[in-house]
C-alpha cells in the first residue's frame, strides 16, 4: 500500500479496519543469494539498496530478536556530516544527503529534522580549531557557519556564558544537521525493503558460518541452516563474537554508550547542542523530553546497560553547558553496547574468507550514517568493489597505517 | 562496579583506569615477523562476550597495576593479582 492524502482519506472511511502490517514476518527458505545478519538500521537500509538499486533479489535479513531491538532503538537520533577527515566527510555528507530524500524514497515519515547542530567552543585555541573543521567541512560541499558569542545567545539565551571556567565564546553551526525518528527509520526501511521482496526474518539468530575451502556456504541459525554465497554482516556490539566462529580477530573492542532522557518540557532546545568541554550532547524530542548523551564506559562490556559514574559525569557536562537542566528530572536512562575500533572510525569491507562481507566498528556514530552505510554496504556486497565514499573504511587501515582518526587519541578504544 | 586490590581491599571501580585486555605480550622488535606482529598486538582484540583478563591501574590509591578477571555480561571481578608477581 502506498501511502497518500488518499490512503488516509479511504482509512478514515474505513474506521481504520485495512490497514496492513508494514511488513512480511517472513519465514526462512533453504537459500538466498545475499544474506544479510542483524536487523538494525544499518542491515534493513543494506537489504533495501541492494533490492532497490542494485538489483539483488532473493536476500534474507536475519534479526536475533525483533528488528530496531539494538543499538537503532537505542541511539540519541541525531544526523550530521560535520567531519574534518576527508574520507568521513565525503560518507557522512553522501548520508546527509540521502536523509534529505528519505521519506520521499521510502514513501514513509521518518521524522528527519534539520533543526541544526550547534557544537559550542569554550577558548580561542578551540575557536581556530572548530574554524578549521568549518572551513574543511565547506571545501567537502558541507555546511557550516562559525558563530560569535552574540549568535549563540540569540539562539540558546539559557547556556551559562559567564561560566567561570568554560565561557561560551561562540559556536560551529551546521544547519543541516538535526534528528531523525529511530524507531520510524528501522519501519520505514523494513516495509520498502519488504515489498521489494527482502525477506525479513525474526527470532532468527545466526550461532555460526558455515565456511568451506575459503568461502561462504550460509549460516547456521536457531532456525536451521540457510545457504547463501553471499554473506553481509552487520551487528555492532557482537560483530567479534560472530566473526570469531571462523577465525577472524577484529581491531574492535564492545563497550556500553548510555543516553538519558528528562520529563517533557515547553519547546527549549531548538536543536542539537554539543558542549565542548567535555562529552554532552542535547536535543529536544517532540515529546519534549531533553535526550542527553556522552562518554562510553571505560571499560568493556556486553551488558545492555551502564552504570552510575557515567550518568553522573555526563550530567555535571549538562550542568556545565546549561545550569537550568539541573531543574528538570531524567525520567529514563538506558544503554546500547558499541563496537569501538581502534581509531574511532568504521569499516566497510571484505574479509579474508571469499563472500563474507563486513560492516561495524560505528563507535557511537551508526545511527547519522544509516543511510549511506546500506547503499555502501550494499555496493561492495553486489559488486564486489567498494564504493568510493566507503573505500577507506578497510579493516586494513592499521597495517598499511592509513588509519582515520578523527580525534587523534591512538589505538586506545576506550578514548574514542 | 568493585574490585578488590591486594593493597588497598574492595575499592569503587572509578579509583581504577582501564587499559583493556590483558592477553599478549609484547612482541621482539628485532623478529623477523615483528611488523605483523605488532600489528596483531596493537590493534586486534580478542573482544570476550564473559570472563575477560584485563590490566587496571588504581589511580587514585595504591598505583598499581592489577590483572584482573572479570566478566563482560555481569560486570563480576572473580579474581584479581598484582602484574609485578
Amino acid at each position: 500500500m502506498r501511502y497518500s492524502w488518499l490512503t488516509l482519506a479511504a482509512q478514515a472511511i474505513s474506521k481504520r479496519t485495512a490497514w496492513a502490517p508494514l511488513w512480511r514476518d517472513a519465514a526462512p527458505q533453504a537459500d538466498y543469494d545475499v544474506v544479510i545478519v542483524g536487523g538494525g538500521g544499518h542491515g534493513l537500509a543494506t537489504a533495501y539498496y541492494l533490492a532497490r538499486e542494485f538489483g539483488i533479489r532473493r536476500i534474507a535479513l536475519l534479526e536475533r530478536s525483533w528488528i530496531g531491538s539494538g543499538n537503532a532503538g537505542r541511539n540519541t537520533t541525531i544526523i550530521r556530516s560535520n567531519y574534518g577527515e576527508p574520507a568521513n566527510a565525503a560518507f557522512y555528507e553522501q548520508s546527509m544527503k540521502l536523509w534529505e530524500s528519505l521519506e520521499q524514497a521510502l514513501n514513509f515519515n521518518v521524522m528527519v529534522s534539520q533543526r541544526g547542530v550547534l557544537n559550542v567552543y569554550h577558548s580561542d585555541a578551540q575557536r581556530d580549531a572548530y574554524a578549521r573543521r568549518g572551513n574543511t567541512m565547506r571545501l567537502h560541499g558541507i555546511d557550516a557557519q562559525l558563530l560569535d558569542e552574540t549568535q549563540v545567545r540569540h539562539m540558546a539565551p539559557y547556556l551559562d556564558f559567564a561560566n567561570a571556567r568554560f565561557p561560551i565564546r561562540g559556536g560551529l553551526l551546521q544547519g543541516r544537521g538535526g534528528t531523525a525518528r529511530h524507531d520510524a527509520v528501522v519501519w520505514g526501511y523494513a516495509r520498502a525493503a519488504s515489498q521489494l521482496g527482502v525477506d525479513i526474518i525474526q527470532n532468527c539468530e545466526v550461532l555460526g558460518l558455515r565456511v568451506t575451502g575459503g568461502r561462504m556456504q550460509g549460516v547456521e541459525t536457531r532456525r536451521g541452516f540457510i545457504g547463501a554465497s553471499k554473506v553481509g554482516l552487520a551487528v555492532a556490539g557482537d560483530s567479534s563474537r560472530l566473526c570469531a566462529t571462523v577465525g577472524l580477530r577484529l581491531p574492535i573492542e564492545t563497550s556500553v554508550l548510555q543516553a538519558m532522557v528528562t520529563e517533557g518540557v515547553k519547546p527549549l532546545i531548538p536543536g542539537v547542542i554539543t558542549f565542548g568541554a567535555g562529552h554532552f550532547y542535547v536535543s529536544q524530542s517532540d515529546k519534549g523530553g531533553l535526550v542527553f548523551g556522552g562518554d562510553i564506559e571505560s571499560y568493556n562490556s556486553y551488558a545492555q546497560r551502564g552504570n552510575l559514574p557515567v550518568i553522573q559525569q555526563v550530567c555535571e557536562a549538562g550542568m556545565a553547558l546549561m545550569p537550568m537542566i539541573g531543574r528538570l528530572r531524567v525520567l529514563r536512562t538506558w544503554a546500547g553496547n558499541v563496537d569501538m575500533s581502534m581509531d574511532g572510525s568504521p569499516f566497510i569491507d571484505r574479509t579474508p574468507i571469499g563472500g563474507l562481507y563486513f560492516n561495524g566498528g560505528w563507535c557511537y556514530g551508526g545511527f547519522k550514517a544509516t543511510p549511506a552505510s546500506g547503499w555502501c554496504f550494499a555496493h561492495l556486497i553486489a559488486r564486489d568493489e567498494a564504493h568510493t565514499n566507503a573505500a577507506s573504511f578497510q579493516l586494513s587501515r592499521f597495517r598499511s597505517g592509513k588509519v582515520i582518526d578523527e580525534n587523534g587519541q591512538g589505538a586506545q578504544a576506550n578514548l574514542h | 562496579m568493585r574490585i578488590h586490590c591486594p593493597f588497598c581491599g574492595e575499592r569503587d571501580a572509578q579509583e581504577f583506569i582501564t587499559l583493556g585486555q590483558a592477553t599478549g605480550s609484547r612482541p621482539d622488535p628485532a623478529s623477523a615477523d615483528a611488523p605483523e606482529a605488532f600489528h596483531d598486538y596493537l590493534h586486534l582484540r580478542d573482544n570476550p562476550r564473559g570472563a575477560s583478563t584485563e590490566h587496571w591501574y588504581h589511580a587514585a590509591g595504591c598505583r598499581s597495576w592489577l590483572r584482573v578477571t572479570r566478566d563482560t555480561v555481569t560486570h563480576q571481578v572473580t579474581a584479581t593479582e598484582l602484574v609485578a608477581r
